[in-house]
């Protein structure tokens, strides 16, 4: 597969190590949310036949974590961000 | 023997001869041949034997399409079974044997499983020898293999190297017929990037094999003029020899390119092939056609060809395949084969065409609306039995017979992300359907255009296309353009014979009506259960008759009943080319630590550690065996003072304003509490609250801090980091990057470490100014800068002290020269071993991804006062219970008894069952200090075991061994030495 | 300074020089090598300190030459600046004293080995390495790739020339790795 950073520009995937749903940038607050809910961030994740947002890191690239959106039955993949990019629009700082 | 059925034409150097032997006789061929046109040339049509009932076998086709001419290639390491005649390149001195025959392949012992033939049926195997169980694997399965199979595998190594490349284009043409070279003409005239592969060893395809014309001049040469003029183009790569094997995503295509695949012996340094990873903005499949048999019985008889490859054999190589010829045609194409091997002078005997209409050859005779019924012949055909259109039968004496059931668009590559073909009424073929990999166009004979003008026009449509190019495109040089005459014909009923389909699996019409008689109604199970097509050839000729025969049975229509799934690679592909030089010693880089060359020099023996070759002990003269070098270095050490390169253990360097407050996110411990030049011991947990990993971090400065990572873990670590960096807290202010090369670092240890650090050390390092847990930079040697840090994993005072690598291994030999008075030794892997778990430290074994803080004792390091990964989590019910594993130290009442790891916990008493497991060694080690064998293990509620007596058991050692449960901490458990 | 002798990453006294047909490989023990990488929000007072210490910091995938220090994008917000180990062996020191707290800075020099290649045209040979389209990439363009499983720095200097920069552990694999693809093309 070939992945365009958005930095970068295409690169092969297989500079890339897949991690899994993007949702675990979702991390809740462990001094406020308890086992559940980090049970729930962990464990629970769909996996869709279709659109998925997924994290990528360009390991032999430029270590950037990458969220990707790929199609898991084509491969199509119809965007690339950052994922410190999409952390901050989700309002994760410090 | 002389060259017996060579005649006039082709494109062949006469100029040059060539000597091969085929099992041991010696032939003669020229530049240009096939193995299998030159030994039709030299009369020679049986090459081999059919897989499951031995069956005289010859080519039937002059491709790579082709099931039945199967040899071995070469000898000794270079032995290459399966290899097809077909397209194997002459070269002078090449050796080639038939295969799947005893004594000879004239006459074949198991030749009597043909007679035996009905007990071989589909699935036999299944049937057959079920029962007894134990006599399929001893008697059975052996008996089978024997008798069916292909070649044999050499049992040296291959003496060749393989490689791998990556190559760039805007369009990719794969396959270089009339209708490839016209797409990279246009594409490459425009200037793109043009990459024109085709596996033949002489571009031009079908074009080679035709005798009509292109433009003025004939096909063979317009190919030759196109290819010529390709090759002036700086902007285009022609890749003869090269097989694109399958569209993967994205763009990317795998071909295989066979450098030296033509030559006796490749040259000094040269590959044998070249695995390639093609990236590719666009791609044109211009595959072209592959002409498929019409099923009838004994029509597996040496001398039985496809029509279009007696064609080429004829136009391109100059090979007559007999003396006397007929046709079975079911469309006009066939009866060019007749026009064309009739204008070579061969006595075309017959012209049987299953269609009323079809065209007449003046002077031939031509049976209409007839069928071939079968044939005869033992070792090679000698004559047809032809049904006429009235139904009469007539027997044919003929040597040679050229069928044709029509042509298959190979659509393969396009079907390769799983797009169904469409089966095209008007040329009984599947066509390329929808859903094609992205970016891949079809054009030519791939597509179902199988006149020459439709792939000119197609392929250059297609460039065109592809690349979205303006502007003027070449002209189309006139050519034929007839039309595609076809009426389907899978296979003749009649009688009760063997009419087959699969020929290199031996899979035969009876067999197909078997699986449908068996309720196998999906062409998936056909395939499995016939085997139909999962042989070498992956049924390139047979497989769209198969389905066609089963869409008859099931009374579907062909489109209905549909193909089986088309995957990569298109041919097959040697397992040394897919390993490419990553093979033997070679399959991995490896990484030397600072002190290899001083460790190399003194006899020391190595351990991969990954990809790192470490020091495991370092012999010394007498020692005869690994654990006197190992019980030596530890007492050594724990007596005055041993050195061990250390530098493989991860180091990352975190700056930042936020670092500190970085790190206590990452560690279950604080770090943002730590002073300027002081370390600490930190432990990692991943997100589920298990231990990931540890390590000491110092803190080198306000900002700054060096984290140290187990050498399994430095990568994950690593990456893990950038995660919470980027994913998690994306605005804290902190800057990542790995020093683990740049430093070489060596632990000093034992009670002179410090004696002997004050004699490279510039400054002023006693207990007062460099306490226990201190670090910092300090220079060595009269100025040189390196970082010291007073950390211990032996238990013993020590330190270790770090370099830039390119002094690392001046320095070793520094301080053991600098400290000779304290008789310093260096100690490996083993010794550190034995006193880390002397004093109960984790690693490796105990480090397994499934244990928690908890576990190991060091529950009261995971802080709750503030947020860290894995925190929450620890904290979970079921790794939290009193009862769960501790961990233990262990050694056996009897000193003499030995243990293992792996071995398991039970109460005395205790039968060895599961319900009763209370645990498992971990690690084990001798104890040189304490005179016995000793462990780490992880034991149910070990806390409170302690003192008490248990047994370890290992049923597959035969072990059963009595132990006290101890402290982990089993030498020095008070500290004292480290604090010295 | 130090009486402390050092070894190159191939473990000799001094660098390499291999020539296979018409490529020459030169280990490059003469550079010395640091990062630095921007504080968060600080990249503006970095830019500012960089160019008055005459340190260039270029765009993404690039590679900008200078003297003394030259420079080649990483990652986002980090570089890696070399400049000659004779007179910049303390580079790390010499980069945080121009740079300040707007950056972090980390010694880099023994962390990798150096080769330089020269040829006339070396896309033959990196064709057999790496993924890099090098044909296409401009000068100056710098990215990190894998070459026999070894994440390398390369930069392309010119053409017929490269810079590139492997694990110094791994300096023989590596070396093996050019010399085995070299005879396998030319």
């Amino acid at each position: 597969m070939i992945i365009h950073h958005p930095i970068l520009g295409p690169r092969d995937a297989q500079e890339f190590v897949y991690l899994g749903d993007a949702s675990l940038i979702d991390r809740p607050d462990g001094m406020t949310a308890g086992i559940e809910a980090f049970h729930d961030y962990l464990y629970q994740r769909s996996n869709p036949a279709g659109e998925h947002r997924e994290l990528w890191y360009h390991e032999q690239g430029d270590r950037s974590w990458l969220v990707v959106t790929r199609n898991t039955v084509t491969h199509e993949i119809t965007k690339v961000e950052l994922a410190r990019d999409v952390a901050r629009a989700k309002g994760r700082s410090k | 023997m002389t060259q017996s059925h060579r005649i006039a034409g082709g494109q062949i150097d006469r100029t040059k001869t060539l000597r091969f032997t085929f099992d041991g006789v010696r032939y003669q061929g020229h530049p240009g041949d096939t193995l299998a046109s030159a030994l039709l040339a030299n009369g020679v049509r049986l090459m081999g034997r059919s897989f499951k009932y031995h069956r005289p076998r010859g080519p039937i086709s002059a491709g790579s399409e082709e099931p039945n001419a199967l040899v071995e290639l070469r000898t000794g390491g270079r032995q290459e079974p399966n290899t097809r005649a077909t397209v194997t390149e002459l070269y002078d001195g090449l050796e080639a044997n038939s295969q799947n025959r005893w004594p000879s392949l004239r006459f074949d012992a198991m030749g009597i499983n043909d007679k035996l033939s009905t007990f071989f049926a589909a699935g036999f195997y299944y049937k057959t020898f079920m029962w007894p169980k134990s006599f399929w694997e001893k008697l059975y399965e052996p008996i089978i293999r024997r008798a069916a199979g292909l070649g044999s595998v050499t049992r040296e190594e291959d003496p060749d190297a393989y490689d791998k490349g990556f190559l760039h284009c805007d369009l990719l043409v794969i396959g270089a017929g009339p209708t490839g070279l016209m797409a990279a003409l246009t594409a490459g005239r425009a200037g793109k990037r043009v990459i024109l592969a085709d596996e033949d060893f002489r571009l031009g395809g079908r074009l080679n094999a035709e005798t009509f014309s292109v433009g003025q001049t004939s096909g063979a040469d317009w190919a030759a003029a196109t290819v010529a003029e390709l090759a002036t183009l700086p902007n285009v790569r022609l890749m003869t020899r090269t097989t694109v094997i399958g569209a993967f995503d994205h763009g990317i295509y795998g071909a295989v390119e066979r450098v030296s695949d033509h030559l006796a012996v490749p040259a000094q340094g040269k590959p044998r092939q070249v695995l390639w990873r093609i990236y590719a903005g666009k791609a044109i499949l211009a595959a072209g056609a592959t002409e498929r048999p019409v099923a009838f019985e004994n029509n597996d008889r040496p001398g039985i060809l496809l029509a279009g490859a007696l064609r080429a054999y004829a136009n391109r190589w100059g090979a007559k395949a007999g003396e006397r010829l007929a046709v079975f045609t079911n469309n006009d194409d066939g009866i060019r084969t007749a026009l064309d091997l009739q204008a070579k002078g061969v006595d075309v005997v017959a012209v049987i065409d299953s269609r009323e209409g079809g065209d007449l050859i003046p002077g031939v005779r031509h049976l209409r609306g007839a069928e071939v019924i079968d044939s005869s012949g033992k070792l090679g055909l000698k004559s047809i039995t032809v049904r006429q259109a009235n139904g009469r039968s007539e027997t044919i004496a003929v040597d040679a017979l050229g069928v044709s059931g029509g042509w298959n668009p190979n659509v393969n590559i396009h079907s390769h992300h799983r797009s169904r073909p469409i089966y095209d009424p008007a040329i009984a073929a599947f066509v390329p359907g929808q859903d094609g990999p992205p970016g891949l166009l079809v054009a030519g004979a791939a597509a179902g255009a199988f006149s020459t003008h439709a792939a000119l026009r197609t392929g250059r449509d297609a460039a065109i296309a592809a690349l979205e190019l303006i502007g003027a495109a070449p002209d189309l040089p006139e050519t034929e353009d007839a039309p595609t005459r076809v009426t389907p014909l899978w296979h003749v009923a009649h009688g009760k014979g063997r009419a087959w389909i699969d020929q290199q699996n031996d899979v035969t019409v009876k067999d197909v009506k078997l699986a449908h008689q068996e309720n196998f109604t999906s062409v998936e199970h056909l395939k499995r259960y016939t085997t139909l097509g999962m042989a070498t050839d992956q049924g390139k000729t047979g497989n769209v008759i198969g389905l066609a025969v089963m869409a008859e049975l099931t009374g579907r229509s062909i489109p209905e009943t549909g193909t089986t799934i088309y995957r990569p690679p298109y041919t097959p592909v040697a397992l040394g080319t897919l390993a490419g030089r990553s093979r033997g010693k070679k399959f991995k880089p490896f990484r030397l630590t600072p002190s290899h060359h001083w460790a190399k020099e003194h006899g020391a023996i190595f351990v991969e550690v990954g990809n790192w070759l470490r020091t495991q002990w370092v012999p010394k003269a007498g020692e005869t065996e690994w654990r006197q070098s190992v019980d030596r270095e530890v007492l050594a050490t724990r007596k005055s003072v041993g050195i061990c390169d250390v530098t493989t253990l991860g180091k990352i360097d975190i700056q930042g304003t936020d670092a500190g407050a970085f790190l206590d996110r990452v560690y279950a411990n604080t770090f943002s509490s730590l002073a300027v030049g002081k370390c600490r011991y930190g432990l990692m947990l991943r997100e589920d609250g298990m231990v990931f990993d540890d390590g000491t971090t110092a803190r080198m400065g306000t900002n700054e801090y060096v984290m140290t990572t187990t050498t399994a873990n430095a990568v994950t670590v690593f990456r893990h980091l950038e995660f919470c960096r980027q994913c998690l807290w994306p605005d804290m202010d902190v800057q990542l990057i790995s020093t683990t090369e740049a430093w070489a670092q060596f632990s000093v240890a034992g009670p002179n470490a410090r004696k002997l650090l004050e004699k490279v050390v510039d400054q002023d390092i006693s207990d007062a100014a460099f306490p226990y847990m201190g670090a910092g930079n300090v220079t060595v040697c009269g100025g040189l800068r390196a970082r010291l840090f007073r950390i211990s994993f032996s238990g013993e005072l020590a330190y270790e002290i770090a370099v830039p690598t390119r002094y690392g291994d001046a320095l070793l030999r520094e301080m053991l020269a600098k400290g000779a008075e304290f008789d310093p030794i260096v100690y490996g892997t083993e010794a550190l071993g034995v006193m880390r778990i002397e004093k109960g430290h984790v690693a490796g074994g105990e480090l397994n991804g499934q244990s928690t803080a908890l576990n190991m004792g060091l529950g009261k390091m995971v802080s709750k006062k503030k947020d860290a990964i894995g925190m929450v989590l620890s904290q979970r019910e079921g790794m939290t219970a009193e009862t769960g594993y501790r961990l233990v130290g262990v050694k056996p009442v009897d000193p003499q008894a030995k243990l293992t790891a792996g071995s398991h916990f039970l109460e005395k008493g205790a039968a060895p069952v599961a319900a009763n497991d209370g645990g498992w060694l971990t690690s084990k080690v001798y104890s040189p200090h304490l005179g016995c064998d000793i462990a780490l293990g992880y034991l149910k509620a070990g806390d409170k075991k302690i003192g008490q007596r248990m047994r370890i058991v290992n049923l597959l050692a035969g072990l059963d061994t009595e132990v006290e449960i101890i402290s982990p901490h089993m030498f020095d458990p008070e500290g004292e030495r480290l604090r010295g | 300074m130090a009486s402390l002798q050092a070894l190159t990453a191939l473990g000799a006294r001094g660098p390499a020089v291999v020539e296979i047909g018409p490529l020459r490989i030169t280990e490059r023990a003469d550079l010395a090598l640091a990062s630095v990488a921007a504080r968060r929000g600080r990249f503006t007072d970095l830019a500012a300190a960089a160019q008055s210490a005459g340190v260039p910091l270029p765009e993404a995938a690039g590679y900008q030459a200078g003297a003394p220090y030259s420079a080649f994008w990483t990652a986002p917000d980090m570089w890696f600046v070399e400049a000659p180990f004779a007179s910049h062996e303390l580079i790390a020191g010499l980069l945080k004293a121009a740079l300040g707290d707007a950056a972090s800075v980390t010694e880099q020099t023994d962390a990798w080995v150096a080769f330089d290649l020269a040829a006339a045209d070396l896309t033959p040979l990196l064709e057999r390495l790496c993924n890099v389209d090098f044909r296409s990439v401009p000068k100056g363009y710098a990215t990190r790739t894998v070459m026999e499983h070894l994440g390398v720095y390369l930069v392309k200097l010119d053409q017929g020339a490269v810079r590139l920069y492997g694990p110094r552990s791994s300096a023989q694999s590596l070396l093996h790795a050019l010399e085995v693809a070299a005879a396998s093309v030319w």
